[in-house]
């Protein structure tokens, strides 16, 4: 690259990326541009297509359409050990290393030193020392990788890749698990390698992080590409809004105007709610007859939020109210007691049973709360099942056909019938309309202002804002793991909940004080 | 290093167990009993080093008994009946069951099947393989039988170290210095580590897993002909259980089952208190036999407990770290 005027060569080109999964579109022809010797955040919400553009790239998935060009010259590794020889290297959010082995040996797995058919254990060791030394560590090499911290792992996990020729290095979420220190650590030797003139993809939805360690920033939304921004030119509001918004301009408007009626009496109400660790102490009412919907940043604590109040996560504090008679919230069966239902955002690993059939699915959780002496008949189920079908349109209508042949809205639907079918009094919908497709999109909105006009309580997860806008009647806004802004009313447009998102953390503390 | 305190306790449980036997019957602490024990565990030695790679890699070889079984009777046919050399016996023998391991381990890694299933089913197929060559016992009186017998080197105190245990020995010092120091041994500690991080990283986990299973069933082959020699005879009830003893053995020598740490030195020392127990019992004379299975029940019991235990000691403090961030 010697011969290149200009300045920062672009060292990683990736031009018009599609993949599809099934009917699914992960990612709609995704440029991407790497050039040597920066750090790049990758950003998007879950489901962005963050990971499903990294898998493509270091070839784990294939992909359908688009070209790689690694220095120029194009690429199409078929595994992520082609990549990896290639000169490209991931390192995960769980380290790919084996714990059992020393560090040595993991450094220099299957290329370590060699004599007459023999390791040569000492020379490894002294290369192995000498590698970590350039990363800043000075550890025992021949102690077993595991008994060392999940930073000292990372480092050693970076070291393997750069030794082994990387010239593209992506971490995948690297900081999540680190604390303050090890993370000053981690962007030191990321500094210290971007100034060796290796590319760096950084993958983190902590913004304050992205900030401070990278030069560019390229974001996707929807597995299309947003935008890419110099780092130090890009507003965190402006941000923000590439990760939330669509066409925010005119959403705006476009809220129902559902809002209008009487408050009706409190469902169930939460008061100091929290849990260490997990979501800071919070105060939430839910009503009868609306929709609150829960909002903010990819690890705000949305989810942890609906998981406490679903009594899937036990809170170490607070007081939970239904029907204003206290209660205690130890497990998910107290939940389906108390008439709570919970659709978690993984489908597929937390909700349905891809395996069974669709009446066998609704029934599920119906059957639970029964409890097995008292079991649903044959004609029971099919009555249930026939009535859901109808009811929420699930298409195709054939109860006996099993859920892993329906599409992701459909699956949805069937998820929804299975907690309808309990006669819940509260609904927790988490991202209820991640992974589906436009049209069942309009159709799952509609079903929750159906619910609510019911009489049911719902609250909603959605990392689409506009979405949220459109059916919720208050909307909890979150921010690092605490609850921070409860919009209302006229309040409730997109606006308001970027810039409570957006919000820089010491400002409004002193606004509160 | 790796995996040394549980092969100190089997050291400390072996020598201890030694101490106890000899205070109540002194003449076992002599090179005569001693030299007796290794022979009759030679086949048992040669066998569980084989298991140990196995086990240490994430797998098990349940076949390794019927494979010896198999041996004995394919050698005593083969030089009794059909003819053929000694020599050549062996290496036929050899070639075959190495075949056969490989075989195993292809199926495993090509279907990606759990290797209990595939090696239950090496097992019956080699046991009833064995019957269908005979289901008699076939004694062997080749000369070369008779000399490899009476070899022996005298040690002091007039025990004898016999040539099987002398060929046991040199198969467990080859097996401690293939795992510690070769690139293959290494791979084998990755592979129980995780084959999907072990591949990840480079290893290439299809021709290891052909390989460790070939040289599982080599070993076992090789135990099958020192049985052979041990019994002058080839029966195709032999052997019975024997892939259960060398688990036992593995396991008591501080070989975590479900892979990843381990040593050849621990399953040494596991097939020694295994045999030290049967001494024992024939010292006494007036306990059943069917005590030394009893004795390593007992023991098994007792080594997965304090396994479990130091895994979850070493656990600890990572499950502390990964609950202060979530």
């Amino acid at each position: 690259m010697e011969n290149s005027l200009d300045p920062a060569p672009s060292l990683l080109e990736v031009r018009g990326i599609s993949k599809s999964f099934g009917a699914v579109r992960a990612l709609q022809e995704v440029d991407f541009t790497l050039r040597a010797g920066e750090i790049h955040a990758l950003l998007g919400e879950n489901g962005a297509g963050k990971s499903t553009l990294i898998k493509v790239i270091t070839g784990v998935f294939p992909r359908d359409a688009g070209v790689v060009r690694l220095g120029g010259e194009e690429v199409a590794p078929r595994s992520a050990k082609a990549a990896l020889q290639a000169g490209i290297a991931t390192v995960y959010q769980e380290v790919n290393l084996l714990p059992n082995l020393s560090v040595a040996q993991n450094l220099f797995l299957d290329r370590q030193p060699m004599r007459f058919g023999i390791v040569r254990e000492g020379e490894m060791r002294r290369r192995a020392k000498a590698l970590l030394t350039e990363f800043g560590l000075d550890i025992d090499v021949a102690a077993p990788l595991g008994n060392y911290s999940i930073a000292i792992q990372h480092v050693t996990a970076i070291a393997r890749a750069v030794d082994l020729s990387a010239r593209v290095l992506i971490l995948d979420e690297p900081t999540a698990s680190l604390d303050r220190h090890e993370v000053e650590i981690l962007f030191g030797i990321m500094r210290q390698l971007a100034r060796r003139g290796i590319g760096i993809v950084f993958v983190s939805h902590f913004l304050d992080q992205v900030y401070e360690i990278s030069d560019r920033i390229t974001v996707l939304r929807n597995g299309r590409l947003v935008g890419e921004r110099e780092t130090a030119s890009l507003p965190r509001l402006e941000l923000i809004r590439m990760m939330l918004g669509r066409e925010l301009a005119e959403t705006t408007g476009a809220r129902a105007a559902a809002n209008d009626r009487p408050p009706r009496e409190i469902c169930a109400s939460f008061e100091n709610y929290g849990k260490a660790g997990y979501v800071a102490p919070f105060n939430l009412e839910l009503r009868h007859g609306e929709v609150v919907g829960l909002a903010g940043l990819l690890g705000s604590g949305r989810t942890e939020t609906a998981r406490l109040v679903f009594s899937a996560e036990r809170a170490d504090g607070g007081q939970a109210k239904v029907e204003g008679a206290s209660v205690r919230l130890q497990s998910p069966r107290d939940g389906v007691r108390h008439g709570f239902g919970y659709c978690p955002e993984e489908r597929k690993t937390d909700g349905i049973v891809a395996e069974l059939t669709v009446r066998e699915n609704i029934v599920l959780a119906l059957q639970a709360k029964r409890g097995l002496h008292r079991p649903l008949s044959r004609r029971e189920q099919d009555e249930l099942a026939r009535r859901y079908v109808k009811m929420l349109d699930i298409r195709p209508p054939d109860a006996e056909r099993p859920v892993g042949l329906l599409s992701g809205g459909n699956q949805q639907k069937v998820l929804l019938a299975r907690w309808l079918a309990t006669a819940p009094r509260l609904l927790v919908l988490d991202e209820p309309t991640r992974g589906i497709d436009v049209g069942a999109h309009a159709e799952i909105i509609r079903l929750i202002r159906e619910l609510c006009d019911d009489g049911l309580a719902l609250l909603v997860i959605s990392s689409e804002l506009d979405e949220i806008v459109t059916y919720s009647d208050r909307v909890v806004v979150l921010r690092d793991r605490a609850h921070v802004e409860e919009l209302s009313g006229e309040a409730i447009d997109v606006t308001n909940i970027l810039a409570a998102i957006a919000a820089d953390g010491a400002a409004m503390q002193e606004a509160r004080a | 290093m790796k995996g040394l305190p549980p092969v100190l306790i089997t050291a400390i449980v072996l020598v201890a167990g030694f101490a106890l036997c000899a205070l109540q019957f002194p003449n076992i602490a002599s090179t005569r009993v001693v030299g007796n024990l290794l022979t009759d565990n030679a086949f048992l030695g040669i066998v569980a080093t084989g298991m140990t790679f196995v086990i240490i890699s994430g797998g098990i070889d349940l076949s390794v008994g019927s494979v010896i079984g198999f041996t004995t009777v394919f050698v005593a046919l083969a030089i009794e009946r059909w003819g053929v050399p000694p020599l050549v016996a062996f290496v036929a023998i050899l070639a075959l069951s190495a075949a056969f391991g490989a075989a195993m381990g292809a199926i495993i890694h090509v279907f990606d099947l759990p290797p209990f299933i595939v090696t239950l089913a090496g097992m019956f197929l080699a046991r009833g393989a064995s019957f269908l060559l005979s289901t008699e016992s076939v004694p062997i009186t080749a000369p070369v039988y008779s000399t490899v017998s009476d070899f022996a080197l005298r040690m002091p105190g007039g025990g004898r170290l016999t040539a099987i245990a002398i060929i046991m020995l040199a198969i467990v010092i080859g097996g401690v210095l293939l795992l510690r120091l070769t690139r293959f041994g290494a791979n084998v500690y990755a592979l129980g580590g995780g084959r999907a991080t072990a591949s990840l990283m480079g290893v290439a986990v299809g021709k290891m897993t052909v390989k460790i299973y070939m040289l599982s069933s080599l070993l076992a082959g090789i135990a099958g002909i020192v049985f052979s020699f041990y019994t002058s005879a080839g029966y195709s009830l032999s052997a019975v259980g024997v892939e259960l003893d060398s688990i036992a053995a593995v396991v008591i020598g501080g070989t975590l089952l479900t892979g990843g740490q381990g040593s050849v030195i621990g399953t040494f020392l596991g097939v020694l208190i295994q045999g030290m127990i049967q001494t024992y019992i024939n010292f006494d004379g007036t306990l059943s036999s069917w005590w030394t299975k009893i004795a390593t029940g007992v023991l098994l019991f007792a080594f997965i407990a304090l396994q479990q235990g130091l895994v979850a000691l070493a656990r600890r403090p990572a499950a502390k770290r990964a609950g202060a961030v979530s």
